[in-house]
């Protein structure tokens, strides 16, 4: 893996920075997203919420739909593979798609590995609940790291825990000498040089956006003064009441996400948001967000 | 010098470091007051029409308008676009400070991004610089007035009208400060 190849990767990242990427289904979603300022699309044959209430096996979408989409938009499109399933990711690469989600939303093919992702000259993204898994797959070759929250739950409670915990290792990381670095990544099963980079910086080594429940302005707001630096919003959108007006609230929200005055703005005179599920609602093997290892 | 950066979308956080590194302030802003407090402003790469929507909503169109009728503005790729006369198709049209036409996506999806050696003419001397593009524009005429200053092949990837420079690269993700000295020390 050449340095050059990871830095184009993560640039496409660095550019989506402030933004929202929305879950669409077909082209006239795509659409909605576009015209409402969304800095990217992911193309997904169901959304989160409406995969939960199918059940059975949620597979990469129809690469016919995702063309389809890749036509009705000018901004980067991106599709989801499911974890472990490289044949599916070089399906995705070699339509064209500008990011690959190596997604816990779709069914496991793997339950031990996930892709080896330097070997893709396509960027991913992969989801995370800690520091640990976020370095693994960073180790792997992800170029954007996204808190996994839980997806189609409307429910913004785990997208917090899962950032909160990912920003309070960064700080702790920062605090250790540098003889306890290694006892800390083995514990955390993550490797050492990433870990060392997160103490000289501060930082992930890669942009962490924040998904997995976020479905009004203000989840947009709290989400970015927690760290993130971009959202994913997936089911939020279409599975309210008014998408186009939802969307661009939330885009507004995310750009002013430090302004109160206009977060309340952009929430005024929306209709009902998402129901949204009680994580007590959600048996734990049906969590999404344990997908991944 | 304080130099402002667009911030309402995109790396601006790169070019805010860049401008630290040269040890001016960087001024991150999203509303037109900002402006007044600026020396000079850079437009971040990011999405176009993302960006462009948030100008029009947040009424930023005329105060972007208005520095750099006056003062020395640098857009590095999305910045290039929105800053160009003729953008290709956007939602809203476009800031029209710079007197260039512009095919958006011209080298195609993510798997066509690519980094290779450019060549810049600044202040007089050659210089080679490693031209990180992603997604990238292409100028495809350039008005009278307008200097062509960076080559890639037989494309211009850098030009310069008076105050206002833009590339279709991004010096921002390069570990090379040299396009931003020049835009710092020497547009004016």
């Amino acid at each position: 893996m050449l340095k050059k190849d990871f830095l184009l990767k993560v640039g496409l990242a660095e550019m989506l920075k402030g933004g929202v990427i929305m879950d669409v289904t077909n082209p006239e979603q795509a659409k909605i997203a576009e015209d409402a300022g969304a800095v990217a699309v992911m193309a997904l044959e169901r959304i989160p919420a409406d995969i939960r209430a199918d059940g059975g096996v949620a597979r990469m979408s129809n690469p016919k739909m995702i063309k389809e989409i890749q036509k009705a938009v000018s901004i980067p499109v991106m599709a989801k593979c499911r974890i472990g399933h490289f044949a599916e990711a070089q399906v995705l690469q070699t339509l064209g798609v500008d990011f690959i989600d190596e997604s816990e939303v779709l069914t496991p093919a793997d339950e031990k590995n996930h892709i080896w992702k330097h070997s893709f000259k396509v960027p991913f993204v992969c989801g995370c609940r800690d520091i640990g898994e976020a370095l693994r797959r960073i180790g792997e070759g992800a170029a954007m790291i996204r808190t996994k929250g839980e997806a189609g739950s409307g429910n913004i409670v785990e997208a917090v825990r899962h950032m909160r915990s990912v920003q309070g290792s960064i700080r702790h990381i920062q605090t250790l000498s540098d003889d306890e670095l290694m006892a800390y990544a083995k514990n955390i099963g993550a490797p050492v040089d990433l870990v060392i980079y997160v103490k000289e910086n501060g930082k992930l080594p890669v942009p962490n956006f924040s998904a997995g429940g976020i479905a009004t302005p203000a989840d947009a707001s709290l989400m970015m003064q927690l760290g993130a630096e971009t959202n994913f919003v997936g089911s939020g959108i279409f599975k309210s009441e008014d998408p186009a007006a939802r969307a661009k609230a939330i885009v507004l929200a995310t750009t002013h996400y430090d302004d109160p005055d206009v977060v309340a703005r952009a929430s005024e005179g929306l209709k009902e948001a998402m129901p949204g599920l009680e994580m007590s609602a959600i048996p734990e093997e049906e969590q999404l967000n344990k997908r991944g290892w | 010098m304080n130099i402002g950066i667009l911030a309402l979308q995109g790396d601006y956080a790169k070019h805010a470091r860049a401008v630290e590194e040269l040890g001016h302030s960087a001024l991150c802003l999203k509303k037109p007051i900002t402006l007044q407090k600026c020396d000079k402003l850079i437009i971040p790469g990011g999405e176009s029409t993302a960006i462009i929507r948030l100008i029009e909503k947040l009424e930023l169109r005329a105060a972007l308008q208005d520095f750099g009728a006056e003062l020395p503005v640098m857009g590095t790729c999305a910045g290039l676009i929105l800053l160009s006369k003729i953008p290709g198709k956007l939602p809203f049209s476009s800031l029209g400070l710079l007197d260039i036409e512009i095919e958006r996506n011209a080298y195609g999806r993510q798997i066509d991004s690519f980094i290779d050696t450019v060549q810049l003419e600044l202040n007089g001397q050659h210089i080679e610089f490693e031209g990180v593009f992603i997604r990238a524009p292409k100028i495809k005429k350039t008005g009278k007035n307008v200097l062509p200053l960076g080559r890639h092949g037989t494309d211009v990837v850098m030009v310069r009208e008076k105050n206002i420079l833009a590339c279709t690269f991004h010096p921002e993700l390069a570990d090379d400060l040299r396009v931003h000295d020049y835009f710092i020390s020497s547009v004016k």
